[in-house]
């Protein structure tokens, strides 16, 4: 049965990874993720979970040694933030090429410099083409939810692919709140022990991250990208069965309040709780404003989003990572041309917000929307603004 | 919805105040929040910590800037800080200090409810150490009743294993001993 518990996120989020008893854990510690690997190491030491807790001497060790272990067959999770995942981007998209089903937490954390230990999202922005699955999560609960989902969802025999979970630094890292916490029998019911499709071993010889030559690469990406496509089906379907076994409904956008939504807010990560209320005050103002809440980065769902803005006057995107010298932030500029060859689609004005971990409230969002729909002044004059920069 | 924020200094426990106080809540079947001010922390040095508790889900995660309720860990950081900053004016401020509250509520200029205890005489007394962070939360618990102090016990036994008597001790002696005017 599950249990009611209130527990950092992160600690949560290192418990409900062991509960999915990955054979091997590789991590390198940096704020603000640090607290997932250093409390699965002490799982580990504890006798709870039977892994090999690989202390690396970098990120870029500790996602080679997840590569290799990976492709030895081994159920395999690390962690990182910012820098770390960085220093990790040699070995990254080589990790969704092999098809290996690595899992990787990811406590967002702005990229330096100037150096700065907070939350954004520019970190995972930053490897966003390399072919991983990518999910964010908006609160404790799916985080705990995410990291037991992600196992099953990568080594799914139709996906065969490594998966991030991204969880804001600190906004949700390091806050301690109630989540349900799924129990050894309810995960081993839904998260059956791995069957590698290959495995690295000295008497069944196969080659894995062969050399391809210009003749095939191309097939080899255009592959690529059809699994990472094609794995939001398999994901729609974990997420129901997760649903129907644990009660809480995934989706790859979520709604909120969009019964009859003109403007809409669109936010990724632990800002959609915090916009929630915002759409609520803005509602008992007679604002006819709802929220989306975007849970699946990669693959991208385009055919949800078309559904999702329909009949939308106006939709406010909201980023948390700049794309320098670009058309838009990277939220945005995707919702863009997603939504390019549609007839019928809604103004879109894109706000850049908490870098760095500039705090953001609940006014700040009911501002935007006012700002959106107000006279045409006070919109952004350009295609994205950083919103509530001083002295602008 | 009830916000709180703790003041301490880095190494005096605030975070495991935080902490203790939201896993209480939740073990009452509430909903709370408990975190750090983010970011690094260095001994000695003035920080902050929160609480939010309510008994639906909340879903604020911004930081807190209009607290309800105010705890002083080490009233030296009165000194330091404007400790009733963004407090409400019917707000509850709660310092641990050996003045009575009528003397706090003329040094901070706080109209509202003041409340103080001797916590660093407790702690040393029940614990044999000057560490008040879970002395103080008797403290909040007889200001503000916002949770049972039966339902702080468990988390601390948790946390503390066989020194958590004390820890209960002193938390119990502050719920006692707390001096509150209106």
């Amino acid at each position: 049965m599950s249990e009611r518990i209130g527990m950092e996120i992160a600690l949560a989020a290192a418990e409900a990874v062991a509960l999915c008893k990955p054979d091997v854990v590789a991590a390198y510690p940096i704020t603000p993720n640090t607290h997932i690997p250093e409390h699965l190491s002490d799982i580990v030491a504890e006798g709870r979970l039977d892994a090999d807790f690989i202390c690396v001497e970098s990120e870029h060790s500790a996602l080679s040694a997840c590569c290799g272990a990976s492709g030895a067959g081994a159920r395999t999770f690390t962690a990182t933030s910012s820098q770390g995942l960085l220093y990790m981007a040699e070995i990254v998209p080589i990790v969704s090429a092999m098809r290996l089903p690595v899992v990787m937490a990811i406590g967002n954390r702005a990229l330096s410099g100037p150096i700065n230990i907070w939350n954004d999202h520019s970190d995972i922005m930053s490897q966003r083409d390399t072919g991983w699955i990518s999910l964010f999560a908006a609160d404790g609960q799916e985080s705990v939810d995410m990291m037991i989902q992600a196992f099953r969802i990568a080594e799914h025999r139709d996906v065969m692919l490594p998966v991030n979970i991204n969880l804001d630094g600190f906004q949700l890292t390091h806050v301690v709140e109630p989540m349900m916490m799924p129990d050894q029998k309810e995960v081993d019911r839904f998260l059956p022990a791995y069957k590698p499709y290959a495995a690295l071993h000295p008497d069944n010889i196969v080659s894995m991250g062969a050399l391809a030559m210009p003749d095939i690469f191309n097939e080899a990406m255009q592959a690529k990208d059809h699994v990472l496509i094609n794995s939001k089906e398999v994901i729609l379907d974990v997420w129901k069965e997760w649903e129907e076994q644990f009660g809480r409904k995934y989706e790859p956008i979520g709604a909120y309040r969009m019964d009859g939504a003109e403007i809409a807010l669109l936010t990724m990560g632990s800002m959609g709780d915090t916009a929630e209320v915002a759409i609520d005050e803005l509602r008992e103002k007679g604002v006819k404003a709802g929220l989306l809440k975007l849970k699946l980065w990669r693959p991208f769902p385009t055919e949800e989003l078309l559904k999702a803005v329909k009949g939308l006057k106006t939709l406010v995107v909201i980023d948390r990572a700049v794309s320098f010298g670009g058309p838009g932030a990277p939220v945005c500029s995707e919702i863009k041309a997603a939504l390019y060859d549609q007839k019928e689609r809604p103004l879109i004005t894109n706000y850049i917000i908490g870098l760095g971990g500039r705090d953001v409230v609940v006014t700040d969002f009911v501002k935007m929307v006012q700002q959106a729909i107000g006279p045409q002044k006070k919109k952004p004059a350009k295609a994205y603004e950083i919103y509530g920069v001083r002295g602008s | 919805m009830i916000e709180i924020r703790w003041h301490g200094r880095g190494g005096q426990g605030a975070v495991t105040s935080v902490e203790t106080l939201a896993l209480a809540a939740i073990g009452e079947g509430q909903y709370a929040q408990g975190f750090p001010s983010f970011g690094p922390e260095r001994r000695g040095a003035p920080v902050a910590a929160f609480n939010r508790i309510d008994d639906k889900k909340i879903r604020v995660r911004s930081g807190i800037y209009n607290p309800d309720v105010v705890i002083v860990l080490d009233s030296s950081l009165m000194a330091l800080v404007n400790v009733a900053e963004g407090l409400k004016p019917e707000g509850v401020l709660i310092v641990n200090t050996a003045k009575s509250p009528e003397e706090v509520k003329k040094e901070t200029g706080f109209k509202g409810t003041v409340a103080t205890v001797d916590a660093s005489k407790i702690a040393r007394e029940e614990m044999g150490v000057p560490i008040t962070n879970t002395t103080m939360i008797g403290a909040v618990v007889k200001a503000t009743g916002l949770v049972k102090i039966e339902s702080v016990k468990e988390p601390l036994k948790k946390r503390f294993g066989r020194i958590a008597q004390k820890n209960i001790n002193a938390m119990e002696r502050a719920y006692r001993e707390l001096k509150i005017a209106k």
